[in-house]
C-alpha cells in the first residue's frame, strides 16, 4: 500500500534520513520507534509530504502509494493528503465549533453538504466514540474540550475525509495515562478500517498496539519486522540495547 | 552614597503614579473640555438639519453624510488592498528582498505627513485623473493614507495565527487559499479589524489630506454622488474654528464634540462586536 524505497532526506546540509526502505501493511498498525532526533517523525512526514513545508528540505528516493511515486512529478498533492491523513503530537483543533472542525475536510473537498454533511460528521464522531459525549454539543467551541476529547476530535476530523492511511505523530504524548489508554483502544478499533502508521517514543505503546515495528537510529532504519519478533528476538544488537533501555 | 532600597522603591512608586496621573489627566482634560464646550449644542436638531449661514447656524447633517461617504469609500478601497497585501506577504511568499522592500515602503508611507498625501491626491486624483474636488478623490487619498496601518496590523495579525493550524489544514488536503480563507483569516480577524478601526479613526480626524482632495465646499444637502464635493466633520470644525467669529464657536465645538463621540462609539462598538465574535469559539 505504502512503500518507501531508499528514501533520503536533507534539511539543508543535515542528512536526516539515510536511505530508508520499508513497506507498510494495509489495515495494520506499524509503529516507528527510536530515540529523539532519530528521524522517525521526519520519515512519517514523508508519507504525506508534510516536509515540503520545511524550507530547505530535499528528498531523494521514492515513496510508492498504490504503485505511484508520490515524489514523482505532477503528483496530485491535495489528493494525496486527503487519502493519507495525519494526527499531530499536540491536539490541534481549529478555534471553531466541534461541528465545523469535523466538517472542515468534507467542506474543502466538496464531499458533502446539508443533511449529508451532518451524517458524515456524526459517523466521524462515532468512529472515535465521541458521539455519545458530544452529539448534543456540536456547537460547543472545540477548544473547550478536554485534551483527550480534542485529540479524538482531531482523529474524527481526519476520518471525515475518508482517508486510507492515518499517520499519527506521537498522538498521546500530550495526554495523561488514562487518555492514552483510551486512544490506544481507539487505534485498535480504527485498524479494522484504516492503515495506521504511528511514531512513538513510548516503547510499551508500540509493543501494546502495533503489528509491525521499525526501530530507527540516527536516520537509519536499523530493524523492521513483526512487533513480536522485534521486541522478543531483535536481530540487531542496537535494537536490543534500545528496547532493554540501555540508551535512548 | 547608596540610597536605601526601600526609599527608592517608595520614591519610584510615587514618581510613576505622578507621571501616569499627568498623562491620564491630560487625556481626560482635553476630551472633557471639548465635550463640556460642545456637547450642550449637540441636539437632534443640530445633527439632523442642514447647515445655514456658512455653518454658523443650522446643523451638520450634510457634513455627517459627506464624512460618512468619504470614510466608507476609503475603507472599501483600503481594506482589500491592505489585507490582500498582508496575505501575500505572510502566506504566499517567503522572506526576500521583495518583502523587505514592500514592508519598508509601507513603514515609510506611514511616516509621511498627511499634507503630503493631500498634495499628491490633489495633483494625481483631482487634476491628472480629473476627479476634481470630490468624495471620490477624498476617499482615494485617505485610502492611500490608511494603507500602511492596515497592511502592518493585518500582517501582525496573520503571523500571530499558530503555524499548527496551517499544517493541519494542509494535512487535510486543503489548497493554500482554502487554508487562508477558512483558517487563517478568521483567526486573524480581530487584529485586522483593529487595524481598520484605527485607520477609520485617523481618517475621520484628518484635515490636511481631505481639504486638498474633497474640498471645503459646505454641501447644503446630502451629497448624492461620488463626484460631489464635500467637507468632513474635521474640516468643518477647522474652518469654523479659524474664523475667529464668536458666533461660529458654538457650532465649531458642537461639531468637535460630535466627532469625538463618533470615534469613541466606533471604537467601542467594533471591540464589543469582536469580543462577541470570539466568544463563540473560545
Amino acid at each position: 500500500m505504502l512503500e518507501a524505497r531508499n528514501l533520503k532526506l536533507w534539511y539543508g546540509d543535515f542528512r536526516a534520513l539515510n536511505g530508508v526502505s520499508m513497506s507498510i501493511t494495509p489495515r495494520a498498525i506499524t509503529a516507528i520507534i527510536g530515540p529523539s532526533g532519530c528521524g522517525k517523525s521526519t520519515l512519517l512526514r514523508c508519507f504525506n509530504r508534510m516536509n515540503d513545508l520545511v524550507e530547505g528540505s530535499r528528498v531523494e528516493g521514492e515513496i510508492l502509494f498504490e504503485g505511484q511515486n508520490i515524489y514523482g512529478r505532477r503528483f496530485d498533492m491535495t489528493g494525496l493528503r486527503k487519502r493519507v491523513g495525519m494526527v499531530f503530537q499536540r491536539p490541534n483543533p481549529f478555534p471553531l465549533t466541534v461541528f465545523d472542525n469535523v466538517a472542515y475536510g468534507p467542506r474543502i473537498h466538496g464531499l458533502a453538504s446539508g443533511d449529508e454533511l451532518r451524517e458524515t460528521v456524526k459517523k466521524a464522531l462515532q468512529a472515535t466514540l465521541l458521539w455519545d459525549e458530544l452529539g448534543d454539543k456540536l456547537d460547543a467551541p472545540a477548544l473547550s474540550l478536554s485534551a483527550e476529547q480534542q485529540q479524538r476530535l482531531c482523529i474524527s476530523r481526519l476520518v471525515a475525509v475518508a482517508p486510507d492511511v492515518l499517520l499519527m505523530d506521537e498522538p498521546c504524548s500530550a495526554l495523561d495515562p488514562m487518555a492514552t489508554q483510551n486512544i490506544e483502544e481507539l487505534m485498535l478499533e480504527l485498524k479494522k478500517r484504516y492503515t495506521i502508521v504511528i511514531v512513538t517514543h513510548n516503547m510499551q505503546q508500540a509493543a501494546r498496539v502495533s503489528d509491525f515495528t521499525g526501530f530507527m537510529l540516527l536516520g537509519d532504519l536499523v530493524e523492521f519486522g513483526e512487533t513480536q519478533q522485534v521486541f522478543t528476538a531483535p536481530r540487531d544488537r542496537r535494537t536490543e540495547e534500545y528496547i532493554t533501555g540501555r540508551y535512548g | 552614597m547608596r540610597l536605601p532600597p526601600r526609599f527608592v522603591h517608595v520614591a519610584m512608586l510615587g514618581a510613576l503614579w505622578t507621571v501616569t496621573l499627568v498623562a491620564v489627566a491630560a487625556l481626560i482634560g482635553i476630551v472633557g473640555w471639548v465635550l463640556a464646550k460642545g456637547l450642550p449644542s449637540v441636539t437632534p436638531g443640530f445633527l439632523f438639519s442642514m447647515p445655514q449661514a456658512s455653518g454658523a447656524e443650522g446643523g451638520i447633517a450634510s457634513v455627517i453624510a459627506g464624512t460618512l461617504f468619504i470614510i466608507l469609500g476609503a475603507v472599501a478601497i483600503a481594506t482589500p488592498l491592505g489585507v490582500g497585501t498582508a496575505i501575500y506577504l505572510v502566506e504566499y511568499t517567503r522572506e526576500s528582498w521583495v518583502t523587505r522592500v514592500i514592508r519598508y515602503g509601507a513603514d515609510c508611507l506611514a511616516g509621511i505627513p498627511s499634507i503630503i498625501f493631500g498634495l499628491f491626491g490633489y495633483v494625481f486624483f483631482v487634476i491628472t485623473l480629473g476627479f476634481r474636488w470630490s468624495i471620490l478623490s477624498g476617499s482615494l487619498t485617505l485610502a492611500l493614507m490608511s494603507l500602511p496601518t492596515i497592511i502592518r496590523t493585518a500582517e501582525v495579525a496573520l503571523r500571530s495565527v499558530p503555524q499548527g493550524y496551517r499544517e493541519v489544514s494542509y494535512a487535510l488536503g486543503s489548497t493554500r487559499w482554502q487554508m487562508v480563507w477558512r483558517v487563517v483569516l478568521p483567526g486573524a480577524l480581530p487584529g485586522i479589524v483593529t487595524g481598520i478601526v484605527l485607520a477609520i479613526g485617523r481618517s475621520m480626524s484628518e484635515t490636511a489630506a481631505v481639504i486638498f482632495t474633497a474640498g471645503t465646499v459646505l454641501p447644503d444637502g446630502i451629497p448624492h454622488s461620488l463626484g460631489a464635493s464635500s467637507r468632513t466633520l474635521a474640516v468643518h470644525f477647522y474652518l469654523l474654528a479659524t474664523e475667529g467669529d464668536p458666533e461660529t464657536q458654538h457650532t465649531a465645538f458642537a461639531t468637535a464634540a460630535f466627532l469625538v463621540l463618533a470615534i469613541l462609539v466606533i471604537n467601542v462598538s467594533a471591540y464589543t462586536a469582536m469580543h462577541r465574535f470570539l466568544a463563540r469559539f473560545r
